[in-house]
């Protein structure tokens, strides 16, 4: 009856996406619903095959089915993401590399918010939804509720990211960093958001723990709060159902503070928040020995809470918003050091008393250097919040160089550990397949993390020093172009660390794919018999 | 609505209301007897790693692994 229902649903879907591909008012949208045309499509072959088949036996077990698919994507994502990554660098350093028959579709505008979208929403993304998945049922010792709601997730989440992916590439953006989808990408993925919190609080409401965990709040926020900003910072008026466009609300300055009111949020609760849910499981599973204060982590959890939500302001110093809001937002910035540094913390002192596993665990190493990374991104983040700081390093690859230290440091080494820690255990594995590729691994992205954080600070700073350089007689030394000339060599270094990480991430991807196809399966522990 | 929302919120009560709550959260935290809770909350990560519980977990043997 149920599967009656869908059916009848994917076929209303696949009609009116075909209507409005017939009568979409821009090439971009028409594509965009023929895709969706497609996947209702196959979802009703899928469903229709399922249906009337005798009924499977309840699963009592872990859904793990879904996580499975979730770490093959971020893995694929992840790829994708710092390939694209390692082009549009070299595009910089190299301009002819935006080639006259790709114009409009493969310059360094349009690839460049598919890099940061494919790195955060599908890579990022796509390790928060699984890692979740998986944390929420392990710590609430219960099977994720909803049944297939949980696939609905992940496929609906993975339709945004296509549509967002190729909506760029035909030029479909609002214009908002990290917020470029447009409407009706906007509405698709707040239907998908409210399915993953009902999933992941659903699950946490039917646990048979007694506590709920730590990093489960750390998650709940990530959810909760991204659904808040998704949906303020998107609100528009689109000029036609069957058109790419849309109005915005806010305009001006009022659009600029509520932008990065999202823009920061999105690296507080996005970025830091979710992958703090991952620290504080992975990281004491990988040492084997329960977090070093649950304590801290409780304040650790408030104080970023009540802090993050009034930082965005310091993106818009010396803009035309008002001082007492930038000054507001720098102050929070700079409080904001505290709760960080006391996760960090907390995350490194874990390994009190195991420090030895550095030396022979590669995956516990990455997880130690994803937290030194968010110590020190952490630090350099409220540093350059303040007004004084942020006057030379504002609009200079120094924030490229920040952005990426927390971004390739912290997200890609802490989830590169836990799709280490995943895979054999998804796949009923023993071990790894190669635990020398880990570390080869490890130490190709640290080089290249460190290469591309170093050259991007000495071009920043000194890009900052041209632009501000005035001669006894007040007149600026150096034009734009000079600035461009003068950064060729670190944009070459930068583009080299970009190919040590991609290469790592390459590595990665064939390890994992050989412990899935070779590693030996995990030997049949011999099953205690109850007591009684 | 203008960025003097920021402003209102900043210069009222809500700013207040948050440092209350962060206070007393915080200080909850370290309430007699929350030692023992914070431990057991600790270990969850380590008890139902292959299956979920049959039941809620509070039989002694469950406690301890």
């Amino acid at each position: 009856m149920w599967n009656t229902v869908k059916l009848g649903g994917l076929a209303l879907i696949t009609l009116l996406a075909a209507m409005a591909s017939n009568y979409g008012r821009d090439f971009a949208y028409q594509v965009h619903a023929f895709i969706v045309m497609l996947a209702a499509a196959v979802t009703f072959v899928y469903v229709l095959r399922a249906t009337g088949e005798p009924a499977k036996p309840r699963d009592t077990g872990y859904q793990d089915g879904v996580i499975r698919f979730g770490v093959v994507a971020t893995t694929v994502w992840g790829i994708v993401g710092f390939l694209v990554g390692l082009v549009i660098a070299l595009q910089l350093a190299f301009p002819a590399l935006n080639f006259a028959a790709l114009q409009g579709y493969g310059n360094f505008g349009r690839l460049r918010p598919l890099h940061t979208s494919a790195v955060i929403f599908a890579f990022g993304g796509n390790a928060l939804i699984a890692s979740s998945f998986y944390v929420v049922q392990r710590t609430s010792a219960a099977r994720l509720w909803g049944g297939n709601l949980a696939w609905f997730v992940f496929w609906g989440y993975n339709l945004f990211i296509v549509l967002a992916a190729t909506g760029y590439l035909m030029g479909v953006t609002q214009g908002k960093e990290y917020a470029e989808p447009e409407w009706y990408v906007d509405i698709w993925l707040t239907i998908v958001w409210v399915a993953y919190l009902a999933v992941f609080l659903g699950t946490i409401l039917i646990r048979k723990e007694k506590h709920i965990y730590v990093a489960n709040w750390f998650y709940l926020a990530f959810i909760v709060t991204i659904a808040m900003l998704h949906i303020v910072n998107n609100l528009v008026l689109p000029v036609s159902i069957f058109g790419s466009r849309s109005v915005q609300l806010f305009s001006g300055v009022q659009d600029a503070m509520t932008q990065w009111w999202y823009g920061h949020n999105a690296v507080g609760f996005f970025l830091t928040a979710g992958f703090l849910g991952m620290m504080y499981y992975f990281v004491p599973k990988q040492a084997e020995r329960p977090v070093y204060s649950y304590k801290l982590s409780i304040i650790h959890f408030w104080a970023l809470i009540f802090l993050y939500i009034w930082a965005g302001p310091h993106h818009l110093h010396y803009t035309a918003l008002p001082d007492w809001a930038s000054t507001l937002g720098m102050v929070f910035s700079i409080v904001l050091w505290m709760p960080s540094w006391g996760g960090m913390i907390n995350g490194l002192m874990t390994l009190s008393g195991a420090w030895d596993k550095l030396r022979t665990d590669p995956i516990i190493r990455m997880m130690v250097i994803s937290i030194g990374f968010y110590g020190m991104s952490t630090f350099e983040g409220p540093m350059m919040s303040i007004r004084a700081v942020n006057a030379l390093s504002h609009y200079t690859d120094w924030t490229i160089g920040h952005v990426h230290s927390g971004a390739l440091g912290w997200n890609g080494m802490i989830t590169f550990g836990v799709l280490y820690f995943l895979t054999p255990r998804l796949w009923n594995k023993d071990r790894l397949y190669s635990l020398r590729l880990v570390d080869l691994h490890f130490w190709l992205a640290t080089i290249g993390i460190v290469l591309y954080a170093a050259s991007m600070w000495v071009t920043g700073i000194m890009e900052g020093l041209m632009w501000r350089e005035v001669d006894p007689q007040g007149f600026l030394v150096n034009s734009f172009a000079d600035t461009v000339g003068a950064k060729f060599p670190m944009y070459v270094v930068r583009a080299t660390g970009g190919l040590l990480y991609l290469t790592g991430a390459l590595i990665m991807g064939f390890n994992l794919l050989m412990t899935i196809r070779r590693a030996p399966v995990k030997a049949e522990t011999p099953v205690m018999a109850a007591a009684q | 609505m203008t960025y003097h929302i920021f402003r209102e919120i900043a210069d009222s009560w809500v700013l207040l209301a948050m440092f209350v709550f962060f206070t007393a959260a915080s200080l909850w935290v370290f309430r007699p007897g929350s030692g023992a809770s914070h431990a057991e909350a600790a270990g969850t990560p380590f008890r139902h790693e292959d299956a979920p519980a049959a039941d809620r977990a509070t039989s002694p043997e469950e406690v301890q692994k």
